[in-house]
């Protein structure tokens, strides 16, 4: 491994200068069906596909052009225009355009315009289907300006923009009460990462005078320690709450409430991977604190075993892959944790899992489609007859996550461990475990949905889905297989100026004894899965079921912990002010103040006798004492 | 012509219009007395015009006349308003407006 010196971007021109319609088209297509209204239901779902496809194509014309570009030469920045000028402080927005928002271009528009083909299928039968298509696009938006942004400031308008319309799109069915408090919860639980974004780029900003990447990167050095601690984790308290990584994981097992596109798309390829981009794009501030450093590794790995153990108890087939997403990001976030020697693994595994797991999640949602939209994989069951095309794919998708040899996962996930195993043999052991749960969980829900006795419901016949449904689980199936062999030997040099290291090439075929263990571990865990789940599975919840079963569950208690830490004591808190506003402002000020009133009210209405002549009395009097007064007045 | 004796000619007839207001029972002798000390009043202020050899007391005088003439048809349509009704111009009869 080499450490690199960070070289300035280059400023933009031709195609580069043109980057913005990549956020324009969408954005623009998102309002138009918006304000559009009914008039656009019939085409909607076709603009809204076209204007994502349109953003890959020039991300993918974009790429290739920065392939051809020589080395110095990747990173270009495009400049758009001034937000903020007061005092010392230039806020601009500008993109930045290199190898590491490119790939995360190419992944959001990419798998996107597939998830948007399949979504024409999947969401034919909704009424809705036209706003569907617009929260969709400005989800892509939102994210091509998160990946996209040369400055903090940028990337946040991106972040809250996908906050947004994950929020919109969890709630696609408000009418459903779980969907309505799905969204909320996954709002309120994103805010409090932000706060940590917030509180990260004010600390920038006195340290720097800047949030744009370029000045930090260049004077990233010369943090003092204790700043760059505060800063590095700050900023992964804001990729804990994008991330769902504990302990702000509670939301992403609710957000599958939403349709099945949404959560392969948003809550599992691209957005919930956005903490993993701002970890490694703030690498320069992590290489000034090992502190900070390890708190990524350790939440990472905490998180991958949490995951992992939430995806072998649930019974929801989404909630399994949701509890899996949790879990491999973890694998990246303990990458990203490593520093420069994981960073580019973390990326490498972000875009497999990008594929493997948008792939799963369609594949989930169109057996949902079959099984009229039934979750439940104690009611599925011998699925691999009815839906060979989505049996198939989402068996390619099995394998590459759990690691077989030579697909995506195989690559990705192995290169992580082994970092790991390098730099500290707990953290290897961990992710080395985690692997094997995996491996154990997927196999169940292998079992439990393709395999065994048919469980089915009466009235369900499960079919095949519709082409516009299988051709994106084709193309991605195939990614899932090839994308690690693809890029194994290619995303290591690639990366290198963006994540400041240069990693050692990997061999395609080498096998490493790290390799050999995991694999053991893998069989063990695909073995384990078989041998539970090949008989009978009781089509309802056993009631003998075992301490962890129970605790996977209900998520491990992680709401009970965040209702009885946080929740509870903040409602006693609310109560204590609205008691002491009840007894103490409304009672003692404002009580005591009217009271006196009332009583000084109660003696001085006598004088409102009704007699004329006593008013007249007072009238005199009150004129004579006022003369008086004006007398005394002038004569002192 | 000393200015004195028309401000204590004044000054007489306010203090006659101040104790008729306040002792006489009939709502349209008190009502009288209340004219008696607006023409009091303005005795005093076209002395002092007099005396101060400007008009302002002249002109307030015919300001305060207006008011007594407005003051005047208002004050007897209650009063006629309420003999109507309580057969009755006594002060003091019409009571029931208290606490």
């Amino acid at each position: 491994m080499n450490l690199l010196e960070t070289t300035a971007p280059i400023a933009a021109s031709g195609l580069y200068s043109w980057a913005w319609l990549m956020i324009a088209i969408p954005a623009a297509s998102a309002a138009f069906l918006l304000v559009g209204g009914k008039l656009t239901d019939a085409w909607a779902h076709l603009l809204g596909t076209a204007a994502s496809i349109a953003s890959f194509v020039i991300g993918l014309l974009l790429f290739v052009d920065l392939l051809g570009a020589t080395e110095g030469s990747r990173a270009v920045s495009v400049p758009l225009w001034d937000l903020i000028t007061t005092g010392d402080w230039t806020i601009q927005v500008g993109l930045l355009v290199d190898q590491l928002s490119i790939l995360f271009v190419l992944l959001i528009t990419g798998v996107g315009s597939l998830i948007h083909i399949y979504s024409i299928g999947y969401m034919a039968h909704d009424s809705r289907r036209r706003e569907f298509f617009a929260y969709m696009n400005l989800f892509i938006a939102a994210m091509l300006i998160l990946v996209l942004g040369d400055n903090y400031l940028t990337l946040f308008f991106g972040w809250e923009g996908v906050g947004l319309s994950s929020y919109l799109l969890i709630g696609f069915w408000y009418f459903k009460k779980s969907a309505a408090v799905a969204a909320k919860k996954a709002f309120v639980v994103n805010r409090i990462g932000d706060l940590g974004l917030l509180m990260a780029m004010f600390a920038l900003l006195t340290q720097f005078g800047s949030t744009s990447f370029v000045v930090v990167n260049q004077n990233a050095a010369s943090l003092s320690g204790s700043w760059a601690t505060i800063i590095g984790l700050l900023l992964l308290l804001a990729a804990c709450g994008k991330s769902a990584q504990v302990p702000l994981q509670s939301w992403l097992l609710d957000a599958m409430e939403g349709p099945t596109p949404v959560s392969a798309l948003i809550h599992a390829a691209t957005m919930v991977t956005a903490g993993v981009y701002l970890i490694i794009r703030s690498h320069l501030i992590y290489d000034q604190t090992p502190t900070a450093q390890l708190a990524v590794a350790v939440v990472g790995t905490v998180t991958l075993l949490f995951g992992a153990w939430i995806g072998t108890s649930k019974d929801d087939i989404k909630k399994v892959l949701a509890g899996s997403t949790m879990s491999q990001i973890g694998y990246m976030m303990l990458a990203a944790g490593l520093g420069p020697v994981g960073a580019a693994f973390a990326i490498f595994h972000l875009l497999t899992h990008g594929f493997f797991k948008a792939n799963m999640c369609l594949g989930a949602g169109s057996v949902m489609h079959g099984m009229n939209d039934d979750v439940d994989m104690r009611h599925f069951g011998a699925l691999r007859k009815a839906m060979p095309i989505t049996f198939l794919t989402f068996a390619m998708g099995y394998l590459a996550i759990i690691g077989f040899p030579f697909t995506a996962g195989f690559y990705s996930k192995d290169h992580i461990i082994e970092a790991a195993f390098h730099e500290s043999v707990v953290l290897g052991s961990l992710a080395l475990i985690g692997a094997g749960v995996t491996a154990f969980y997927m196999t169940r829900l292998m079992m439990m949905t393709f395999f065994g006795d048919k469980r089915w419901l009466k009235g369900v016949h499960p079919h095949e889905s519709p082409m516009s449904m299988t051709i994106p689980l084709i193309v991605l199936a195939v990614l899932s297989i090839i994308a690690g062999a693809a890029m194994n030997n290619w995303i290591g040099e690639w990366l290198a100026p963006a994540t400041g290291a240069e990693v050692e090439q990997m061999s395609l075929l080498s096998i490493t004894p790290i390799g050999i263990i995991t694999m053991l571990t893998v069989a063990v865990g695909v073995f384990l899965g078989w041998w539970f789940f090949r008989g009978e599975v009781p089509s309802t919840v056993p009631a003998n079921s075992n301490v962890f079963a129970i605790a996977g569950r209900n998520d491990l208690y992680g709401d009970a912990f965040n209702e009885a830490v946080f929740m509870r004591p903040g409602q006693h808190l609310v109560g204590g002010v609205s008691w002491s506003d009840d007894h103490l402002v409304d009672g003692g000020i404002v009580g005591g103040s009217t009271g006196m009133v009332s009583a000084a009210a109660t003696v001085l209405r006598r004088l409102q006798n009704g007699y004329v002549r006593s008013y007249g009395l007072t009238m005199v009097a009150g004129a004579l004492l006022v003369g008086a007064l004006i007398i005394l007045g002038r004569l002192a | 012509m000393n200015p004195d004796y028309y401000l204590v000619l004044s000054a007489i007839l306010f203090s006659v219009g101040v104790l008729g207001f306040l002792l006489r029972r009939n709502a349209i002798v008190a009502f009288m007395s209340v004219e008696l000390m607006l023409n009091a009043s303005n005795l005093a202020l076209v002395s002092f015009s007099k005396v101060h050899g400007n008009l302002d007391g002249q002109i307030a005088s015919f300001f305060v006349m207006v008011v007594a003439a407005a003051e005047v048809v208002i004050g007897l349509a209650i009063i006629v308003t309420i003999f109507r009704t309580r057969r009755s111009t006594s002060v003091d009869n019409a009571n029931l407006l208290k606490f």
